[in-house]
C-alpha cells in the first residue's frame, strides 16, 4: 500500500520509471497464479460471456471471473502470461491490459470500504428504529412512555454512536493533535454533545433527546465518506496497477558468459546484450553490432533510427532489428532518466497544490460553526443563567449545522461524475483533478501515442502489383521491423511466398532468394536509391530483380476518435495546441488532417516544459495530454493532464487522468462533464448554506426542536444526493 | 399499552435481522461487483458454480 501509494502521487514520476525497473523485477517473481487484467471496454452481460468463456476455453486457464463494476478480470491460469491471455481477449474482440497481480491496494481498499459500509449498516439499522421511536415521541407520547423511548433509543444510539462514529473521531483526533481544525472536530463535538445531553434529558426525564440526530449524522456523513473512499481506490488502484511492459532485466556480459541481472544492478563500464524487439535498459555506446531505433517513446519520432558502433544509445529507446552489445555509462539513477526527473520536480513545484472547493468550504465552515456554537451557548447563559438550556441551544446549534449535506456535496458529484467519466473509458487519479479539468482553456497534445496510436500503417497496398504481394508478406514476416509488421497486417489475406536464403540485414532491410531472383525490402540508400526525406509519411522499399523499386509507405496511424474529439473540445471554446518532438512534415501532415492550426514540431522535452509554462504564464490554464518521457515534465506541469493506458509508466504517474481505451472521444467528454460536475458542486453548497440560512437561526434562538433538526438535515442531505445524480444520464 | 412490550421487541428484532442479513451479505462479498451481477442475471450460462446434472 504505501509502495502504491507513494509511487501513486510521487513528487518525481520520472524516479519512477527507470529503477522501477527493480521493483518490477521483485514482482515478477512473485504470484505466477493469478492475472488480472483490465478490460476497458466491458459493460454488458454478453461481454461477461464472451470473455469468461473465451478465456475457460483457452488451455491452462482453471478459472475466469469478470468484475464489470471494476472493468477488471481475473484469471487463474498457473503458467500463463498476461500476454498470452491478452491475446487471447483480442482475439474475440476484447481490449485488456495487464495489472499488477499483487497489488496490495486493492484488498486493503476493499477492506476500507467494507468497513465503511459495515458502519453505514448499523447506523442506518439504529436510526430507523429510534426514528419510530422518534415519531411516537413527537407524536406526544407523555411521561413514562416518553422516557421508556428515551431510554431504549438510548441503549441503541450510544454504542451505535461508538462504534459508527470512529472514522470521525479518530480523524478529528489526529486533527486536533496537529493543531488544526478539520471538518472532523465539530463532527465529534457534535455526535458526542448530542448523546451526552440527550442521557443527561432523559435521566432528568426531559422533553427533547437527540439520539435520533445522532444515528442519522453518523448514516449520512458515511455515506459521503464511503462514495469519496469508493472514488479514489477505484481510480488510484486502477490506475496504479496499470504495469509498463518494460523489460526489468538487462543480459549482462561478464567475461564471455550470459547473466540475467536486475537493470539496477547495472554498473557503468558493464557490457549487456539487447535483442531484437527490447527496451534499452540503460544508457550505453554500441560496442558492436547494427540495428534500428525506436526513440518515439522518449522523443516522439515516429521514424526509426539508424544505430552502429559508437553511437550513444538513451535508456527507453526500443532496438528493432539487430542485436547489440551495449557499454553501459549511466544506469538508474545517473542515467538521462535523471535529466528528466529533475525536470519533473521543477514542474511539479512550480505547479504548486490546488485548493478543492471542499477544503476552502470547510476553511470557512469550522471556525464558524464553532464560533456560532460558543455566542450562543454564552449568549442563553448570559440572558437566562440556566447552564442546562445554554448546553442544550449550542447542542442544537451544532447537530442542525453538522455538514451532512456538507459533506455529501462533494463526494456525491465526484462519485457520479468519475462514474460517468469511467464508463466512458477515464480513468480519475486524483481527487481534485476533476475540478482543475473544469478549469482549463488551453489543450495541448502530443502527436505520437496521443493523437496517433503510434504504430504505422501502410497507406495502401495498391503500388503492389498483385503477383508480389505474397513475396512482400514472405518478406515481411522475416523482420521484427514495426514497418515490417505493419505490412505483414495489411497484406494479412495473401498467402506468404516461397522465399529461400532469407538474411536480415540489420539497420538495412531483408533480403531472400524468390523464383531465382533476389529480393530485397528495405531502406532506399540500402537498394541504392535516393528517398525524399522531407515527405510526411515514412517508406521502405520492394526491390526484385528484373523490376523497378516500389515504394510502400506507411503513415501512423490516427487513434480512433482524434478528429472527433479535437472538434469537440473546439466547438467547447477551447484552443487545442499540438507540440510533438518528430519531423515538422510529419507534424504538418497530421495537424492539417486534424484541423489544428497552432502546432510545433521537433520540440525537445525542456522545450514542450516551456512552452507548456509559457502558456500559464500568459493565463491560459492548460491541459496536456501526452504519453512519453518526453512529455512527462509538461504533464506534471499543466494545470491537469491526461494520459493513455498505453503510456510509459512515468507519463501515467505524473498525470491526474489515464484515458483506458484507446479511443480518444472521452478527453473531450471529459472537460464539459468536469465543468457540469463543477457546477453541481456549487450547487449543492448553496443548497446545503440556504439550508443554515433558516435552520440556524432558529437553533440559537432555542426553536430548534429534534423533529425539526432531522426534517432539515434528511432534507437537506437528499436534496443534494438528487442534485448530484442529475449528472448520470 | 402493554401491547408496547410485544410490538418494541418485535419491531427491534426485525431491525436486527436485516442488519445481520446486511453483514452476512457484507461478508459474503456480494457487494464487489454490483453492476455485473445485475448484468448476469441475463445471462443464461451456470456462472457461480457447475451445472447440476
Amino acid at each position: 500500500m504505501a509502495d502504491l501509494t507513494a509511487s501513486g502521487f510521487s513528487a518525481c514520476p520520472a524516479c519512477d520509471a527507470a529503477p522501477l525497473a527493480q521493483r518490477l523485477a521483485d514482482r515478477a517473481e512473485v504470484a505466477q497464479g493469478t492475472v488480472i487484467l483490465s478490460l476497458p471496454t466491458a459493460h454488458c452481460a454478453t461481454c461477461i460471456t464472451d470473455v469468461e468463456t473465451a478465456l475457460v476455453a483457452h488451455p491452462g486457464v482453471r478459472s475466469a471471473r469478470v468484475n464489470l463494476t471494476l472493468r477488471r478480470v481475473t484469471v487463474d491460469a498457473p503458467g500463463l502470461t498476461a500476454d498470452d491471455l491478452i491475446s487471447v481477449l483480442a482475439g474475440v474482440g476484447y481490449e485488456a491490459h495487464e495489472l499488477d497481480p499483487d497489488a496490495l491496494s486493492a484488498t486493503t481498499a476493499d477492506r476500507q470500504g467494507r468497513d465503511l459500509l459495515m458502519r453505514i449498516g448499523v447506523s442506518g439499522f439504529a436510526m430507523m428504529n429510534i426514528m419510530i421511536l422518534s415519531v411516537a415521541v413527537w407524536s406526544g407520547a407523555e411521561s413514562a412512555t416518553r422516557d421508556l423511548f428515551h431510554w431504549i433509543s438510548g441503549a441503541i444510539a450510544l454504542p451505535t454512536v461508538f462504534f459508527a462514529g470512529q472514522p470521525f473521531f479518530r480523524s478529528a483526533w489526529a486533527a486536533i493533535r496537529v493543531g488544526r481544525l478539520g471538518m472532523d472536530v465539530p463532527i465529534s463535538l457534535a455526535l458526542i454533545l448530542a448523546s451526552a445531553i440527550s442521557v443527561y434529558e432523559t435521566m432528568q426525564s426531559g422533553h427533547h433527546a437527540y439520539f435520533d440526530a445522532a444515528a442519522m449524522l453518523c448514516f449520512f456523513l458515511l455515506i459521503g465518506r464511503y462514495l469519496d473512499h469508493r472514488t479514489r481506490a477505484i481510480a488510484r488502484s486502477a490506475a496504479a496497477e496499470l504495469t509498463a511492459l518494460e523489460v526489468p532485466r538487462a543480459t549482462l556480459l561478464l567475461d564471455g558468459a550470459e547473466q540475467t541481472v536486475p537493470v539496477a544492478g547495472l554498473r557503468p563500464g558493464d557490457l549487456i546484450r539487447i535483442r531484437p524487439g527490447a527496451r534499452i535498459p540503460a544508457d550505453g555506446q554500441i560496442v558492436e553490432g547494427r540495428s534500428e531505433i525506436d526513440r518515439a517513446l522518449l522523443t516522439g519520432e515516429t521514424l526509426p533510427v539508424l544505430a552502429a558502433p559508437g553511437q550513444m544509445l538513451s535508456a527507453g529507446e526500443v532496438n528493432l532489428t539487430g542485436p547489440l552489445i551495449l557499454r553501459v555509462t549511466a544506469a538508474g539513477r545517473d542515467s538521462s532518466l535523471a535529466r528528466l526527473t529533475a525536470l519533473v520536480e521543477a514542474a511539479e513545484a512550480a505547479r504548486g497544490r490546488y485548493t478543492s472547493l471542499a477544503e476552502r468550504a470547510s476553511r470557512l465552515y469550522s471556525p464558524s460553526v464553532h464560533l456560532m456554537a460558543l455566542c450562543s451557548f454564552a449568549g442563553w447563559l448570559w440572558a437566562t443563567g440556566d447552564l442546562r438550556l445554554a448546553v442544550n441551544i449550542a447542542a442544537a446549534v451544532l447537530i442542525v449545522t453538522c455538514p451532512c449535506a456538507l459533506g455529501l456535496a462533494v463526494p456525491a458529484v465526484a462519485t457520479a461524475a468519475s462514474g460517468r467519466l469511467f464508463r466512458r473509458g477515464l480513468l480519475i487519479k486524483d481527487g481534485t483533478a476533476l475540478e482543475r479539468l473544469a478549469e482549463v482553456d488551453t489543450v495541448v497534445f502530443d502527436k505520437t501515442g496521443t493523437l496517433t496510436l503510434g504504430r504505422p500503417s501502410l497507406v495502401s497496398a495498391d503500388p503492389l502489383p498483385p503477383g508480389l504481394r505474397p513475396v512482400a508478406r514472405a518478406m515481411a514476416l522475416a523482420s521484427a521491423h514495426p514497418l515490417s509488421a505493419a505490412l505483414t497486417a495489411a497484406l494479412a489475406d495473401h498467402p506468404a511466398a516461397d522465399l529461400t536464403d532469407v538474411t536480415e540485414h540489420p539497420g538495412f532491410g531483408v533480403s531472400a532468394c524468390w523464383q531465382g531472383r533476389i529480393v530485397r525490402l528495405g531502406r532506399a540508400d540500402w537498394l541504392g536509391w535516393a528517398d525524399d526525406e522531407d515527405r510526411p509519411t515514412s517508406a521502405t522499399w520492394l526491390a526484385v530483380e528484373g523490376h523497378a523499386p516500389i515504394r510502400l509507405e506507411f503513415t501512423d496511424e490516427l487513434r480512433p476518435g482524434a478528429e472527433d474529439c479535437v472538434a469537440m473540445l473546439r466547438k467547447a471554446g477551447l484552443r487545442v495546441v499540438l507540440i510533438s518532438g518528430d519531423r515538422p512534415a510529419a507534424v504538418a501532415n497530421l495537424a492539417a488532417r486534424l484541423g489544428i492550426a497552432d502546432f510545433h514540431a521537433a520540440v525537445d522535452p525542456q522545450g514542450k516544459e516551456a512552452m507548456v509554462a509559457d502558456l500559464a504564464a500568459g493565463g491560459a490554464r492548460v491541459l496536456m495530454v501526452g504519453d512519453g518521457l518526453n512529455d512527462t515534465a509538461a504533464l506534471a506541469r499543466a494545470h491537469a493532464s491526461i494520459s493513455p493506458a498505453s503510456a510509459l509508466d512515468a507519463a501515467r504517474v505524473a498525470s491526474d487522468m489515464v484515458l483506458t481505451g484507446t479511443d480518444l472521444v472521452p478527453v473531450a467528454e471529459a472537460v464539459t462533464t468536469a465543468r457540469r460536475a463543477t457546477r453541481r458542486i456549487q450547487e449543492n453548497f448553496a443548497i446545503s448554506i440556504a439550508y443554515n440560512i433558516v435552520a440556524v437561526p432558529l437553533a440559537v434562538a432555542g426553536m430548534v426542536t429534534p423533529l425539526i433538526a432531522a426534517l432539515a438535515m434528511s432534507l437537506s442531505s437528499i436534496t443534494v444526493t438528487l442534485n448530484a445524480l442529475r449528472l448520470r444520464d | 399499552m402493554e401491547i408496547l412490550s410485544i410490538l418494541i421487541p418485535v419491531s427491534l428484532g426485525l431491525g436486527a435481522a436485516g442488519l445481520v442479513a446486511f453483514i452476512w451479505a457484507l461478508r459474503s462479498r456480494q457487494f464487489e461487483d454490483p453492476k455485473g451481477d445485475a448484468e448476469r442475471i441475463l445471462s443464461d450460462k451456470w456462472d457461480d458454480r457447475p451445472k447440476p446434472d
